[in-house]
């Protein structure tokens, strides 16, 4: 029998208006004080700012109005795409015997993967696709074929780097706790060996990301509950079982059978070809994904200055926080649009093929407001990261840019009692209250 | 084939694929090559009177069948976006053997965009999503030997399929069948019911509520003198009602009072109305899940379950992230920000942007 709670009142529907979807994000709204944020004052007035975010609005509203069966097909014939080369990469590695088939086995292999997770898998699991209402695209049950376990990653990526993009303390992508890629990032020794760090978190960059996912650091922090923890791990563990076992010993036991024609090698070499398809893909997000936010003139925001934002200013953050690739369709898809990075982080969940279509829009307001539009060709934008990465990892010279400097610690334990103060000060009123 | 298609879900060929299925490449083939996702190709559409259609279909492989009375979801795809709707199977239950033909029949709604895309564009070849046969509303393995079925407009279909099943089948025992349509018109399978009056062991009495015929036996809504006039004693006679909330009530009142609870089965067939201009929250929002029911209070659906004692996962609270996501079963919900209603029956919505417009039901 249902439980049914009762109360006497018909309420109103709440106006049809987005006011109460003008606040900033739960956290970012400061209790003590209704100050407005300051981001986006240096290129326009407050008013400027919520027509922008009402023009923003107005641009999302009229692609979502518009989906319909040929973005349908075009997820569909994605899949398509990605279920062949898969299949003729799986058939390819199985003739080790004959190289140029083996080798376009792998090349098909890591095209499934980088498509599965770039063009399908992370647009999916950001619900672009919920409005066709098929299970096989479907944000809430996509599983990708990645170390990282989709819910954690969601979590991490979805909510926290979506809606709190680029603020220091807050998003835990400026430099995936690892690197140094921004001037107000604390200094650590470690930072020293920012590039070749960078290298080889790109070769095994999926169980970065799994890893990334877990948030050992969170946990330590005592910023997330040990029930929690534990459940992430235990989502990762199974996740690495699936991933381990499927490409690394089923497969190869399957390649058993060619032991007779080919060798006792075979195996080993279908094995081979598991690990550089991964690699593959490992190396190609990697590279999209760093080119989306750390290049140059990127811009990062101090949590003071995003709280209380609007929606306007929300949508201003995430367009001076991202920067884009330029390139050819193929290559677009190829980054699941990623390489609209701006777009995608202006409207995380309209179908990435309209992301092009959208830069129009957000070019013309661009020019509007007299904003910068950061893109560039990926030489160019990689380019632009290694260099980010090779300064700073050099030492600063400002003691307050080093992280375990005697000043760089005392301002912390000033801003952790500062902290307390405040948090006993409001008790105290509930108290009196 | 049975062999294949347990094979084919196997363990071992399921971590071969992991994170994806076998039907995942399969459906690439062919759409109605399924290990496990039922699928089903139209094979006819057929006016029936009284606004309504059937959709006779031949299910893939991985269909198991139904028992007569039993509902099944039904997809069918519309300028991209899946529309799912519940309808009751209305053929006789198929011999021993596996025929995987069956047909649903659905009375056209004037609002129902599904149920007007059967009736008015549906074509045969179509490839439908199909569920499992579902539902408890079935007849027993031994049918006894004295039956009443009940039925209200478009409750009719899931009985259809039992008359159906049990002429099929030569049953003996004594079946009586009562329905209400409003009028002759109305009225589906009329042609069918009236073969149905020639069969030795079957009663049928239709009584038309609004335009009764001038020879009928009963009249009016159903009262417990209908029971009476046809000599039926509901103490021993098992009985299935089905139709609107209103017919059902009525038929459970009288077996209460007559002390024949036990006998009866239901089953509810409802047509929602909204009204979307409506300026005060009204109806009632459903956790399918937890079973918590509230009052519909206006605010967002994420607020009311938050409200309601529930602890749904969210995020940004703002309609970007998705974590909130998840299965509204029906009902229709408002956007906060853009004030777009939309109300299919099982579609991913973000509680924390959509407000109910009525009675309202969540997955959660």
């Amino acid at each position: 029998m249902p439980i049914t709670l009762r109360r006497s009142k018909k309420a109103p529907i709440k106006p049809r208006s987005a006011s109460s979807h003008n606040a900033a994000p739960l956290t970012l709204i400061n209790p003590y004080s209704e100050k407005p944020a300051t981001i986006g004052l240096e290129h326009m007035t407050y008013e400027q700012l919520d027509e922008f975010g009402r023009e923003l609005d107005a641009v999302r509203q009229r692609v979502l109005d518009d989906l319909g069966q040929k973005d349908a097909d075009y997820i569909r014939r994605v899949i398509r795409a990605q279920r062949a080369s898969e299949v003729l990469g799986r058939i390819g590695i199985f003739m080790p015997f004959f190289p140029p088939a083996f080798i376009a086995g792998i090349v098909f292999l890591g095209l499934a993967k980088i498509l599965d997770n770039m063009e399908i898998g992370h647009n999916v699991m950001h619900g672009q696709y919920d409005w066709m209402n098929d299970p096989m695209v479907n944000g809430a049950r996509y599983e990708w074929d990645n170390m990282a376990p989709a819910q954690d990653w969601k979590h991490g990526h979805n909510y926290i780097h979506h809606t709190y993009t680029n603020i220091h303390g807050m998003d835990r992508d400026i430099g995936y706790n690892l690197l140094r890629i921004d001037d107000d990032q604390p200094w650590y020794g470690t930072h020293r060996f920012n590039l070749p760090l960078a290298f080889v978190l790109m070769i095994v960059f999926e169980w970065g990301v799994m890893y990334h996912g877990i948030e050992l650091d969170q946990y330590l922090q005592g910023k997330i509950s040990k029930a929690d923890f534990q459940g992430r791990k235990k989502r990762a563990m199974q996740k690495i079982r699936r991933q381990v076992f499927k490409d690394y010993i089923a497969w190869p036991l399957v390649g058993l059978a060619l032991v007779p024609f080919v060798g006792w090698w075979a195996p080993l070499a279908i094995l081979g070809a598991n690990v550089v398809a991964n690699i593959i893909r490992n190396i190609w997000t990697f590279l999209v994904i760093f080119c989306g936010h750390f290049p140059a003139e990127v811009q990062t925001f101090a949590e003071e200055d995003a709280q209380n934002e609007s929606r306007g200013q929300w949508y201003l953050r995430q367009l001076l926080g991202s920067a884009n690739i330029s390139g050819h369709a193929p290559f677009h898809v190829l980054t699941g649009n990623l390489s609209y990075q701006i777009e995608h982080h202006l409207f995380p969940d309209i179908p990435a093929r309209r992301y092009p279509e959208v830069a129009e829009d957000v070019k013309r307001l661009v020019e509007q407001y007299g904003l910068t539009y950061n893109t560039g060709r990926l030489s160019k934008q990689l380019a632009s990261v290694a260099r980010q990465l090779a300064v700073y990892g050099r030492k600063p010279s400002d003691p307050y840019k080093i992280g375990n400097s005697p000043e760089s610690k005392a301002l912390r334990r000033a801003k952790r009692e500062e902290a307390t103060r405040r948090a006993e000060a409001l008790r105290g009123t509930q108290l009196t209250s | 084939m049975g062999i294949i298609r347990s094979a084919l879900t196997s363990r071992p060929v399921r971590s071969l694929v992991s994170p994806n299925s076998i039907d995942d490449y399969l459906e690439q083939v062919h759409p109605m090559l399924a290990a496990e996702n039922v699928r089903a190709r139209v094979v006819e559409v057929r006016r029936e009177t009284g606004e309504a259609s059937t959709v006779v279909m031949r299910a893939n492989g991985a269909w198991k069948g139904f028992q007569p009375g039993q509902h099944v979801q039904f997809g069918v795809e519309v300028d991209g976006t899946r529309r799912i709707r519940v309808f009751s199977v209305s053929s006789a239950r198929p011999p021993k053997g596996r025929s995987r033909t069956f047909s649903v029949s659905v009375k056209a709604h004037p609002d129902g965009y599904v149920s007007q895309f059967l009736h008015k564009e549906l074509t045969p070849g179509t490839i439908v999503y199909l569920s499992q046969a579902e539902g408890e509303f079935v007849l027993p393995r031994e049918v006894p030997s004295s039956l009443l079925l009940v039925s209200g407009g478009s409750g009719v279909t899931p009985v259809m399929s039992m008359l159906r099943t049990l002429s099929a089948s030569g049953h003996t025992g004594d079946v009586t069948f009562l329905h209400y349509a409003r009028s002759r018109d109305d009225e589906m399978f009329t042609s069918e019911l009236d073969e149905l009056t020639e069969v030795p062991s079957f009663r049928v009495v239709r009584v038309y509520t609004r335009q009764p015929a001038p020879d009928a036996e009963l009249q009016g809504r159903f009262h417990v003198d209908h029971l009476k006039h046809l000599g039926i004693d509901p103490v021993d006679t098992l009985t299935y009602v089905c139709g609107p909330a209103g017919l059902i009530a009525t038929v459970r009142d009288t077996y209460d009072e007559l002390g024949a609870a036990e006998q009866l089965r239901q089953e509810y067939f409802k047509v929602p109305s909204v009204d979307v201009d409506a300026a005060d929250a009204t109806g009632t929002l459903a956790f399918d899940t937890t079973l918590v029911e509230a009052p519909n209070t206006g605010a967002t659906i994420l607020e009311q379950a938050e409200a309601a004692g529930l602890q749904p996962d969210f995020g940004c609270r703002m309609g970007v992230c998705n974590t909130c996501a998840v299965k509204k079963n029906s009902g229709a919900v408002r956007h906060v920000v853009t004030g777009e209603i939309s109300a299919d029956t099982d579609e991913t919505i973000k509680i924390c942007v959509q407000v109910p417009v009525g009675d309202v039901n969540i997955a959660l």
